[in-house]
Parts: structure tokens; sequence; C-alpha cells
């Protein structure tokens, strides 16, 4: 019962790092019904970007300078900044030209705009992999491991909990305010949004902008994980199952889309092969370790199972018409 | 165009006051074709001004050449005096000219009481900040924006429907929250595009009752385009006539009903 718990807790945690890649795309997707396939390189960019001043490393030429150091006050506040530039030069190089194109076109669109990134971070800040230090707990959290004998690492726990204060807060924000309406009047019709004064590019501008921060945590938090390495942009992929589950539109479907995979995932990992044999056993030989490495697939088979029965999603608005 | 004309008075007692909108010249077109050419008009302060013509004539062309979505090849808008080459949305919109689209263009997913208040985006100014604080200032803002937001619901006695997701409601009502939408802009120009297409006689009677409300008691200045010619010809001061992008009568109800280019234009003529 234990070691299920614990299988439970520890896929909810990293269901968790699921929802917060998901999130970023959620926002975009919600404001200019893009699908922002470059929402991974940001969380690299940022989070590299982070490092190098957290470091003082000059761009371009990668040598670390302990002099040019900055403390993560300084350094935090100014890669936000940095990630509003890149929204804002998003928004006057590609997304003004590409009003009312074709989705497709919107989507090749950002895959190139995720390789310019990447190069860009390539050149400005290097590509070994990097080391983050922000003093974010390591390592298990002790009285849980002691008292209850759970492995619990305290990273994941500050995760979830950085992601529940981002939610609450992206929540309040879009529902209440005015600029929460006018972002779903831009999505729900652009010409309607148009003609009651509302901006197109400067509702742009904010989105890329709210995205680039939920990015910058994304990879701030997967980074003190694992390292920031390239491969970090490959995590947006993980967040495609997520957003089928959850739907494209919704920031709560994002979170709970998250979660389930992220369970889902341990769960099918522990105990499948376990299942399988126990259907299978009598019949076939199967061995026990056969899902051993499902956190490759599993998600991608359940987003399958998802796209049959409801394809909108779990919290996707249902598109609803009187004709 | 002179902007100082003396104003009028109507047999209802309205005032109609000077130009508040002149398009002079206009010429509209999409590669070859030409959808509106050479057209000139204005509309004055306080009046309801119809605009008319057969299907395909241009007249949705206009309305969105006067609120910005297109960009005529020629001629000049005139608002409040100040001269253009053309409008831009934004600017249309600071500048107090609202509108519904033909094809209702409400926020689908929001219910009606955000649909309004998205109305009053323009109006509120506390910044981004203030609103991610979603206190003071901001909340104070958006609790007054919120009580005139009522007051536009009660006008248009849709109450009961305050919380409803608009993309749920019948087209009547959706028709009536798009246009309480555009008044929350209290606009000084209000642009319908086909206001009572697709309604019942009772659901016409009404919003015919609201537009005459909305000019009366807000005062404000009304273009419309309508095919009802009842209803045109009972509500608009004057009215203008497109036929295949010309502007082929321009005058009083009663002028329009009897010009024979009108009269040729809706019920065909024979070409030879």
């Amino acid at each position: 019962m234990l070691f299920f718990m614990e299988t439970v807790i520890s896929g909810l945690l990293a269901g968790v790092m699921y929802s917060l890649v998901a999130l970023g795309f959620v926002l975009i997707f919600k404001a200019s019904g893009v699908f922002n396939f470059a929402q991974g390189v940001m969380a690299l960019f940022a989070a590299l970007t982070l490092v190098g001043l957290l470091s003082g490393t000059t761009p371009f030429t990668h040598i670390d300078n302990p002099a040019f150091a900055m403390p993560a006050w300084v350094a935090i506040p100014l890669t936000i900044v940095v990630m509003i530039v890149f929204a804002i030069l998003v928004e006057r190089f590609i997304l003004r030209h590409l009003v009312n194109q074709e989705q497709i076109i919107l989507f090749m669109s950002m895959v190139g705009l995720a390789y310019v990134l990447e190069g860009a971070g390539d050149i400005l800040w290097g590509s070994d992999v990097k080391v983050i230090d922000l003093g974010l707990p390591q390592g298990a959290w002790d009285w849980l491991l002691d008292g209850y004998g759970l492995y619990i690492e305290k990273i994941e726990l500050v995760a979830a909990g950085t992601a529940v204060v981002l939610v609450a807060f992206l929540a309040v924000f879009f529902q209440k305010t005015r600029i929460g309406r006018a972002l779903r009047a831009v999505a729900d019709d652009h010409q309607a949004a148009l003609s009651v004064g509302i901006s197109l590019r400067s509702i742009w501008i904010i989105v890329w902008s709210v995205a680039g921060v939920v990015a910058l945590v994304t990879g701030v938090v997967w980074g003190a994980k694992s390292g920031i390495q390239f491969s970090l942009s490959l995590i947006a992929l993980k967040a495609l199952p997520v957003l089928i589950l959850g739907g494209f539109e919704s920031i709560p479907g994002a979170i709970v889309g998250g979660l389930i995979i992220g369970v889902g995932e341990k769960l099918a990992e522990v105990y499948g092969g376990e299942i399988i044999v126990a259907i299978f056993g009598r019949w076939y030989e199967i061995d026990p370790g056969i899902f051993s490495a499902t956190e490759n697939w599993f998600a991608y088979v359940l987003a399958l199972v998802f796209l049959l029965f409801r394809p909108q999603g779990l919290f996707g608005e249902k598109i609803i018409e009187r004709v | 165009m002179n902007v100082m004309t003396k104003s009028t008075v109507t047999e209802d007692g309205r005032t109609i006051g000077g130009v508040l909108m002149a398009v002079d010249n206009i010429t509209l077109r999409f590669g070859g074709v030409t959808a509106i050419r050479g057209a000139s008009f204005d509309i004055r302060e306080g009046e309801i001004r119809a605009i008319i013509g057969p299907n395909g004539a241009g007249k949705t062309s206009m309305l969105n050449v006067i609120n910005g979505f297109y960009h005529p090849q020629e001629g000049t808008i005139t608002f409040k005096g100040e001269q253009r080459h053309d409008m831009r949305p934004h600017i249309a919109a600071t500048q107090g000219i609202a509108r519904t689209f033909q094809n209702v263009a409400l926020f689908k997913g929001m219910s009606t009481l955000d649909n309004i208040m998205s109305g009053r985006a323009l109006r509120m100014k506390r910044n981004i900040f203030w609103q991610i604080l979603y206190n003071g200032p901001a909340r104070k803002e958006e609790l007054e924006h919120r009580k005139y937001v009522e007051t536009i619901i009660d006008f248009l006695e849709i109450p009961h429907i305050r919380r409803t997701p608009v993309g749920k409601l019948p087209y009547g009502l959706q028709k009536r929250v798009e246009l309480g939408r555009a008044l929350a802009m209290e606009p000084d120009l209000l642009l319908l595009d086909e206001p009572m297409a697709g309604m019942n006689v009772e659901e016409k009677e009404d919003m015919s009752r609201f537009i005459i409300d909305i000019n009366e008691e807000f005062g404000t200045t009304i273009a419309l385009i309508e095919h009802d010619m009842g209803v045109v010809m009972d509500l608009s001061d004057r009215v203008v006539v497109l036929d295949h992008g010309d502007l082929i009568a321009d005058g009083t109800p009663d002028q329009v009903q009897r010009n024979q280019g009108v009269i040729d234009a809706y019920l065909g003529v024979a070409h030879d």
C-alpha cells in the first residue's frame, strides 16, 4: 500500500511538471489560436538566460566571468524582461504578418521559431549542460522518508507549490480582469474584438510575455531536476498528450491532464507488467518487465484513447452552435 | 462638406445636428472586383440613417470601410471633422464608433455579462500592474463599469440571461446581446448590420423599439443596413441606396421610394 501511495504521489508530482509545460501552450492557444511549438524551446532559452546571468557568462563567448555574476533577485527579473522583449519581437516579426492566415501556416512559423530560438540559445550561451543553482532544495524529504518510509523529492514538492501559485494567479487574472476578458474575447472572435477597441497586438504581447514567464518557471524546475540541456526543448512533445487529455483551451484541463498523465505513466510502469501477466499469463509466457519502459509511449496511447471518445478533451470547450 | 450645417428638428421632435460622419468619393476594390464605386454621403448627428440595396450592393463593405476593417483605394472619411484616407478599427472604436455584425460576432464562450463588459474595454484605464494585483483601483473600476453594464442589460430587457454563455442563446437574443455590447461603448455613431435579419415579427418589433429608444434616449446617431423595407421606411430619417457598388439614391424614405432608379434596382429592369 505504501509503495502504491509512493507511486501515485511521485506520479502526481511528475504530472505537475507536465502541467507546467502544457500551461504555456494553453495560454497562447487561447489567445491567438496558435499551437506554440516553441514553448519547450522558450523554457530552455529562459533557463539558459537565467543561468548565464547568474554565473556571469559573457554572451557569445560562453566564458564565465564571476565579476559579472548577478544575484538571483536581479537575474530573475532581468530574465523576465528578456522574455518580454522576446514576446514583442514575436509579435512584431511573426504574428503581425500572419493575421488571418491558415492554422498550418501559423504552425509552420512556430516550428521555424523553435529552431531559431534554439540556435540563438546555443550561440548566446553555449550548448553544454548547465547546472542551475537557485538554492532550491535537493534530495528526499527526510521526515517523510523516516516517519512513513515515503521517498518524495523536495524539488518536486517545490515544483508543485510553484505550479499551484502560478495557476491560481492566472485563473484570477484571466477570469476577473479587463485584460483577461479581452484575451478571451480575442480568442473567440478577432473582428468583434477589434470592433470594441481591443488591440490585438498588445493582447498578443501580453500573452506571449505570460507564456514566457511560465516557460521560465518550467525551465528552472525541469532544469533543477535534470540539468539545463538542449533535450529540455523536447518536453514540448510531452505536453501534447496532456493537451489532448485536458483540452487545448482549458487551464484547469492542462493541470488535470498533466496529473492524469503523470500518475498513469507511473502506475503503468510499476503495475502494468503484473496486470498483463495476471490477465494473459495463463495462456502466454510473459516477462513481467514488459512494461518497464512505458514512459516513452504510455501518454500517447492514453491520448489516442481520449481522441476516440472525447476529442475536445476533458475540459475543452465543446463547440456550442445553434444552426 | 460643411460640418457646421445648421440643425433641424424632425416631425417627432428630435434634433438633427450637423454632419457627424462624411464619406467622400469612396472606391473600394478587391482585385478586379469593384465593391464600391465613388460613393459619397453623410450622416448627421442624431439621425437614423439607413443604407439599403439588393444583395451584393456593397452595403456591408461600406460599413467595413467606415469602421476601418476595409481600406478604400480612393476617397476620404471624415469623422467629427477629422479627415482621413482610411479608418482603423482601433481608431474607430476610440473615437466612438461601435458596430454589430451581419452574422452575430459575439464571444461565444463568455456570458452575456462578460460580452457586454468587453464593450467597456476602452473605458477602463487601470493598467496591467493594477490588474495583476486585482485589488484597489482596478477592482473599484471594474465595479463602476459593471453598474453601467447593468443599466444596459435592464434597458435591453435581458437580465434573465445575464450569466448564460451566449453560444446557447437563441439567435434573436444573441443579436440583442451584440447590440448591448456596442451600446456599452457609449458610441457617438452606432453601425448596425442587418439588426433584424432572421427575426420573427415580434422580435423585429422589439428590435425596432430598442433602436428608436437608443436614438431618442441616448441621442446616439445610428446607421443601419436592413432588408425589411417596412422597418427601414418607418425608422430612418434618410436613406442611402446602393446598387452594384454605385450610390443610386439618397434622400428621405418618401423620396427614395418614388425614385425610378431604386424601383428598377429592386424589381429588375429589362436591359435591352
